[in-house]
């Protein structure tokens, strides 16, 4: 069919990044050493596509109440709430990161190691910090520790590991919530509606684009 | 005539049809309609559009919100069912980069790691069920590209041989587009395209700027209905001696109902507003009672007599694993060009040692796909613009054609044929990737400020894909592998593959273009441009645009069909899908395999009538 063109640039320059990523140890140490693989089956090639899925559905989930405190809470550092929508957790975020995290493919199964040990880290930074559990500790005390991780290629080499993995809990996060009615409503997501016709850009963002 | 299963065959069809996309759908559609008795074989399942396609399902229900998986390579709802760069229990067999050994293609592990990649659904309608939709044609130059640069293969026959067939295939599927006049770029007949959608924000913006670096940006061809199709005037156009086939099609035609710019066709369409075979062309011709279809029938070999004619084709009930025979006064191949190719070898006979029709040696050969290579851009322009519905038809509403011809005819370019250039972006239903990677323009932000980052940069981004042609050559074949069989016992396929420096100076130009129109355009690219054509080129197969393989031909030394499709070693036997291709040009092929197919089974029929076959 030749795939067709759509905006999934900054994906593949995600995926260009993990796999820059990949290639370092500690990275590596993570993925091999996160997690058991999932037994797990896929939902194979022939799935019923008019269904509903759900998280836990098709392949048990994997965080434990613990993890998922600390995950819910990451989420709400990553999107919070504003005037415009709502925080991570009040859309669930955590469960879509459970199930990819819990799927059995490879893209998942690598992403699994780096999600559960970055939880991990999380917690002992945390700990060791403001001995508190991420969960607990104030606004302020959850961006001290998210500001030496938000951009890897500035993090410090000692929180490069950790960086990557807040890059990829951010992209989940990103994920779970832009892909939901409350995200497509905050960033302007308006189609998937039928229409008569299809009128083409109002005066307004042609005006906006430069082209009237 | 309908859905049969395989106890309840008639003694003997006139024509058997191997396979059910776009070359199966359109035979059988034209032997149907002239009153033909065809029994059509399909190797996957029975598969209904209307019923089975998730229109409007959204991301947010859909396992991993519709990513990518080895299970669903181009997303959960993607309508391909049974296969997709795999089939489960039928391997082929390629090459890792650096090693000599042949190794099955993995069911995970794709992408440049192996030298060939072959796309194959196992459903009633194949890959036109989840296709592009594109539909362009070929120009005078495609068929004839050696006559004109020296290199490859001429076709047998002329753009004016296959022009009435253009029409008539794009009024039958619907076909919306616009007549420019542009070189080696054909008008259709007046009436027959019809009217394009508006174009997007970004797709104007795009338009501005390349016509100040002399590129054109036209509007795309799409198997689209923009509108209902005139289902009084066109089925008495297309059948004019039928009265029968007029009210099939007629029928058929007003249960199509017109695009509501609304969920991807790659989903398949229950409104039947895109060609898809299951919709287009299967339903008229069964409606004419000249039918047959056989789901689940993987045929293995093409039978054939003591005097060397084809008399059937045996194929494994996969249902029941059993063994079939049926029979026919013609057998025709529409299985896609590697898998018919994969019949001819594998149907081995005293009379024909080396595979069936395969007296030139030439069944295998000539494997083409097409060049593709892509870059991104983030384009400021777009930032924050007023929120509006950029969905529309979901492809491309506008694309660039090759334009420089007269360049490479000066001989001022490295490179002899032409690209037609892809787009797209804008304000697409969000993906789980969507925002996967935006570190490199937020900084790394999150909270409050990224929310605020992505609304700014949602829509904003744009990609470019360069689609170009490949040029046959001899290190670019498929075989049978001496060792493997599949789980219906059938040998299966391994695949030489490779680029020459042709499409690999190509594939650096596109590059080159690419990072040009997103830097006029204001913006950045979000890679640097592989300006190393090796590494700018996807591998072969990634296109899906795989043809060749059973090439036709004015010579049976050289070829193996006439320009009829016809075997010249076997009369009463037709390969009608992209396997006849002798040049691949940079319009994807799917219309062609249908104008083709169509012109083909007009001589079948012809033949039959005098009594030739």
């Amino acid at each position: 069919m030749n795939p067709i063109p759509t905006n999934r640039l900054p994906r593949r320059q995600a995926l260009k990044w993990m796999l820059a990523a990949s290639a370092t140890i500690s990275m590596l140490d993570w993925r091999s050493f996160g997690a058991p693989a999932v037994p797990a089956k896929g939902y194979g090639l022939d799935a019923n596509l008019l269904e509903t899925y759900n998280p836990g559905d098709l392949w048990p989930l994997t965080l434990t109440e613990a993890q998922r405190r600390t995950a819910t809470a990451l989420c709400d550092v990553i999107i919070p709430a504003d005037s415009k929508s709502p925080a991570a957790s009040e859309l669930h975020v955590v469960d879509f990161i459970d199930e990819w995290i819990s799927a059995p493919y490879p893209e998942q199964q690598a992403h699994r190691g780096i999600i559960l040990k970055g939880l991990d880290w999380m917690e002992t930074e945390s700990a060791k910090r403001f001995k508190k559990t991420f969960a607990e500790l104030t606004g302020q005390e959850q961006h001290a520790i998210c500001d030496a991780i938000c951009f890897a290629p500035k993090a410090e080499p000692e929180f490069r590991t950790a960086a990557n993995f807040f890059a990829l809990f951010r992209n989940l996060t990103t994920g779970g919530f832009y892909t939901t009615p409350a995200g497509w409503k905050d960033i302007g997501y308006v189609g998937n509606v039928a229409l008569q016709k299809f009128d083409g850009p109002p005066p307004e963002v042609l005006k906006h684009v430069g082209l009237m | 005539m309908p859905f049969i299963p395989s106890t309840k065959t008639q003694t003997k069809y006139d024509v058997i049809v191997v396979g059910s996309g776009a070359a199966g759908g359109q035979t059988a559609y034209v032997l149907a309609a002239a009153g033909v008795k065809v029994l059509m074989l399909e190797a996957g399942r029975r598969y209904d559009p209307v019923s089975e396609t998730p229109m409007f399902s959204t991301n947010h229900h859909a396992p991993l919100r519709g990513s990518p998986t080895p299970d669903k390579p181009f997303g959960f709802f993607d309508a391909t069912v049974g296969g997709g760069w795999r089939v489960p229990g039928e391997p082929y067999v390629t090459k890792r980069p650096g090693s000599d050994a042949w190794v099955e293609a993995s069911a995970t592990d794709v992408g440049a790691r192996q030298n060939f990649m072959w796309w194959r659904p196992r459903m009633l309608g194949g890959r036109t069920n989840h296709w592009g939709r594109f539909s362009f044609r070929m120009g005078e130059y495609d068929f004839k590209p050696r006559s004109r640069d020296g290199l490859g293969i001429d076709w047998p026959f002329d753009y004016k041989d296959l022009a009435p067939y253009y029409d008539k295939v794009e009024r039958l599927i619907g076909v919306f587009g616009s007549n420019e006049g542009l070189e080696n770029t054909p008008n259709s007949s007046p009436g027959v395209l019809l009217p394009p959608p508006k174009p997007r924000a970004y797709e104007l913006l795009a338009k501005k700027v390349c016509a100040k670096i002399g590129i054109p940006v036209i509007p795309s061809h799409v198997a689209i209905l923009s509108q209902q199709q005139d289902h009084q005037h066109i089925p008495k156009m297309l059948h004019p001696d039928s009265p029968a086939m007029q009210k099939a099609l007629a029928d058929n035609m007003q249960t199509r109902l017109a695009c509501m710019w609304a969920t991807h066709c790659v989903r398949g369409c229950a409104i039947k507003a895109n060609y898809q075979s299951t919709t287009v062309h299967i339903p008229p011709a069964l409606a004419t009672g000249n039918l047959d279809i056989i789901t689940d029938a993987m045929v293995r070999e093409v039978s054939v007599d003591d005097t060397g004619r084809a008399t059937g084709v045996y194929y494994v009930d996969k249902k029941t694993r059993a063994d079939f025979h049926v029979k026919a006064r013609v057998v025709v191949l529409a299985a896609s060009g590697c898998e018919s190719a994969r019949i001819l070898l594998n149907s081995k006979s005293a009379h024909f040692a080396n595979g069936l029709a395969n007296s030139s040696g030439k069944v295998g050969r000539y494997l083409m796909d097409t060049v593709g290579s892509g870059l991104g851009g983030q384009i400021p322009a777009l930032e924050n613009a007023p929120v509006h519905n950029e969905d529309g038809a979901m492809t491309m509403h506008m694309y660039m054609p090759w334009w420089k011809y007269k360049e490479q005819a000066a001989g001022k370019m490295d490179f002899p044929r032409g690209y037609h250039i892809e787009f797209g972006g804008g304000r697409g239903m969000p993906e789980a990737g969507t925002f996967f990677g935006m570190e490199g323009f937020t900084g790394g932000s999150y909270g409050k400020k990224m929310k605020e980052d992505l609304r700014r940069y949602y829509g904003s981004f744009v990609y470019f894909a360069g689609r170009g042609e490949m040029i046959p050559n001899d290190d670019s074949y498929c075989e049978i592998d001496a060792e493997k069989n599949d789980a219906w016992g059938i040998p299966v396929l391994r695949f030489h593959w490779k680029w020459s420096e042709h499409e690999e100076r190509q594939a650096a130009h596109m590059q080159k273009t690419f990072a040009e129109i997103i830097e006029s355009m204001g913006g950045r690219v979000t890679s640097p441009p592989q300006l190393d054509g090796k590494q700018a080129i996807l591998p072969g197969g990634f296109i899906i645009h795989e043809v060749g393989t059973t090439c036709m031909g004015s010579d049976p030394k050289n070829s193996v069909l006439n320009q009829f499709c016809q075997a010249w070693d076997v009369k009463n036997l037709f390969v009608t899908d992209g396997g006849p291709f002798v040049s691949n040009a940079d319009k994807n092929p799917t219309l062609t395999i249908m104008a083709n197919a169509w012109r083909a089974t007009d001589h079948l029929l012809e033949e039959m009538r005098k009594g030739n076959i």
